[in-house]
């Protein structure tokens, strides 16, 4: 009995610490986000309770809808490439020798700073003098496009800046994926005459598949919080067609002081990632194969 | 049957020799040298625009909008690093950055490791629930608490400190606690009835078995967590005003807003920001890329 209780203490204050981050900077903060998003507050008066009038507001509100719209197109655009090149990539590295080689490059975008990289990205993509188009034109004789100026181009270019930034960290994961693999399924195969292309559909794409799904939640929940890129590069233009959820959250607190408003905003942001993360959870019993 | 029996042996010999003549895994030779050759490809654009960068660092302004560009400067600009480093504070943007994202990360691996060790092997009423509020927490994206997170800084007068970037940091890791809690789920509890046995306290346990056992999970998420600082951005725009106070991708930012015209100089302070983080990169890869691989494979 004195050890169950000893034991009980122990564990409390062992968990004390992070318990109390939990509390203080998780869950106090998610219930007044909550609460704020049914208030209407500008930071410095009183607090006046309105409901649901901000989140009706946030979807009447062309902005948001535009918020809402471009972070969806950017994240269709980012993931299912980011993760078919990153796949593809991972599947080459381990055909061929130099693996390390090829993966000390591959990853480095990944380490350096989102700021620097859409510095660096603004002057390859401009549209006059960035080497990109510079190139198109010295070697193919293509105009090439407004990258970030033409509202029809931003998210893309943006999006195709992100697939490069990313890709390395998709890629180790599907390595360590395909480490896992045994090799006497691909023997197998071999023996019994399959073709490269349906080893890697039958054995390789199955095989994987729990990896596959993890790199896909995660870049889905990740793509939907784009902002930094925007934010350094285009200012969420030209004429916001690069302005995002979480931009549009930043814009209602910290520019236009309306700290309900943007508190709404988020809780949609949050709801809309919970709905994806489960939607993908639940159709995942179709495709995923654990174990092997 | 001898019609079956040809057709296996025909296979089997054909096998053999597709085997004999491709290399060990089984791919023709022009097939990889192919594939060597895409890898390459992609190899240079990956890295591409940081030698970009570099190179239109060192250049003169007038260099830089010629057609056909130039790849190498000529004459070698090295004065962009100097009017980049006096324009702004880098120098304390660096140390700000490492004294940081350091101590957090310090802080952090302690209470990490002591939730997740309770958490994994202490039994006490209410542990599991616990456990999975924290593991729900991990779903709930940073910018819904940022806003009230802001306004509770605002109100201990924590706005424009590091206090406020590094507390959070150091008490709350979700994601931390549950992959340490797996590590330290494999290993068997005989060490620590043995432990017990000789008259171990559960702090003794924690600090002179469970720790150095996990050393491998705890140097991962050192390396996972501290990059993850260093390259926050979000964060530290809402909280912090003064730019001696700023991290190095905020003090960026700012360096952008003031000088985007003079592309020469954008270069140079964004390889000031880059390049050491390269360095140390390519220095350390192998535990950088394998520590980050581990936090994905087993979270």
């Amino acid at each position: 009995m004195n050890k169950r209780l000893t034991d009980s203490l122990w564990g409390y204050a062992f968990i004390l610490p992070q318990m109390i981050g939990l509390i203080v900077f998780a869950l106090i903060p998610l219930v007044s986000a909550f609460v704020l998003s049914f208030m209407k507050w500008d930071g410095f008066g009183a607090k006046e309770f309105i409901g649901l009038d901000n989140f009706v507001g946030q979807f009447r509100n062309p902005d948001f809808t535009l918020a809402l719209w471009n972070t969806a197109w950017y994240t269709f655009l980012v993931v299912p490439v980011g993760i078919v090149l990153a796949m593809l990539v991972a599947v080459a590295l381990n055909k061929v020798r130099g693996k390390v080689i090829y993966r000390l490059f591959y990853y480095m975008p990944v380490v350096t700073s989102s700021i620097a990289v859409s510095i660096v990205w603004l002057w390859l993509l401009n549209s006059e003098f960035g080497i990109i188009n510079v190139y198109l034109k010295q070697w193919f004789d293509i105009e090439g496009p407004d990258w970030l100026t033409d509202r029809k181009m931003v998210i893309p270019s943006i999006a195709m800046l992100s697939i490069w930034w990313g890709l390395g960290s998709n890629m180790v994961l599907f390595l360590a994926g395909l480490q896992g693999i045994s090799s006497s399924y691909y023997e197998a195969a071999q023996i019994d005459g399959a073709s490269k292309f349906r080893q890697f559909w039958h054995i390789t794409l199955p095989l994987l598949s729990p990896t596959t799904f993890f790199c896909t939640i995660m870049s889905i929940i990740g793509s939907f919080q784009v902002f930094d890129q925007s934010f350094v590069m285009t200012g969420g233009g030209p004429a916001k067609a690069s302005y995002t959820i979480v931009y549009h959250v930043y814009q209602l607190a910290f520019v236009e002081f309306t700290f309900g408003k943007s508190a709404a905003a988020a809780v949609i942001l949050f709801f809309i990632i919970l709905t994806l993360t489960l939607i993908q959870m639940y159709t995942s019993k179709r495709w995923v194969h654990y174990g092997g | 049957m001898e019609a079956n029996i040809n057709s296996r042996a025909e296979r089997s010999r054909r096998a053999a020799w597709a085997i004999v003549r491709t290399n060990r895994s089984g791919t023709s030779p022009l097939a990889t040298a192919l594939l060597h050759a895409l890898l390459i490809l992609g190899a240079i654009v990956m890295v591409g625009p940081f030698i970009w960068m570099v190179l239109s660092s060192l250049k003169t302004f007038s260099q830089v909008f010629l057609i056909p560009p130039k790849w190498i400067p000529d004459p070698w600009e090295w004065g962009n690093y100097k009017r980049s480093w006096e324009a702004l504070p880098f120098g304390r943007a660096y140390f700000n950055s490492f004294y940081i994202a350091f101590i957090s990360v310090a802080c952090k691996l302690i209470t990490c490791s002591m939730a997740a060790y309770a958490f994994a092997k202490i039994r006490f009423p209410l542990r599991g629930p616990l456990f999975i509020l924290f593991l729900a927490t991990m779903m709930v994206p940073g910018q819904v608490t940022i806003i009230p997170l802001y306004l509770m800084m605002k109100s201990i007068g924590w706005l424009d400190t590091h206090l406020a970037l590094m507390v959070p940091a150091a008490l709350l890791d979700a994601f931390g606690v549950f992959l340490l809690r797996q590590f330290i789920k494999g290993i068997p509890d005989e060490l620590e009835e043995a432990a017990i046995v000789d008259g171990a306290g559960r702090f003794t346990i924690y600090s002179r078995i469970i720790i150095p056992l996990i050393k491998p999970a705890l140097a991962a998420l050192a390396i996972f967590t501290f990059l993850g600082m260093w390259n926050s951005f979000f964060g530290p725009l809402i909280f912090l005003n003064t730019p001696d106070k700023f991290t190095v991708p905020l003090l960026l930012n700012l360096f952008r807003g003031m000088y985007i015209t003079d592309w020469t100089l954008m270069m140079a302070g964004s390889a000031i920001a880059v390049v050491p983080v390269l360095i140390v990169y390519m220095i350390g890869q192998r535990y950088i890329i394998e520590g980050v691989t581990l936090t994905g494979i087993k979270g």
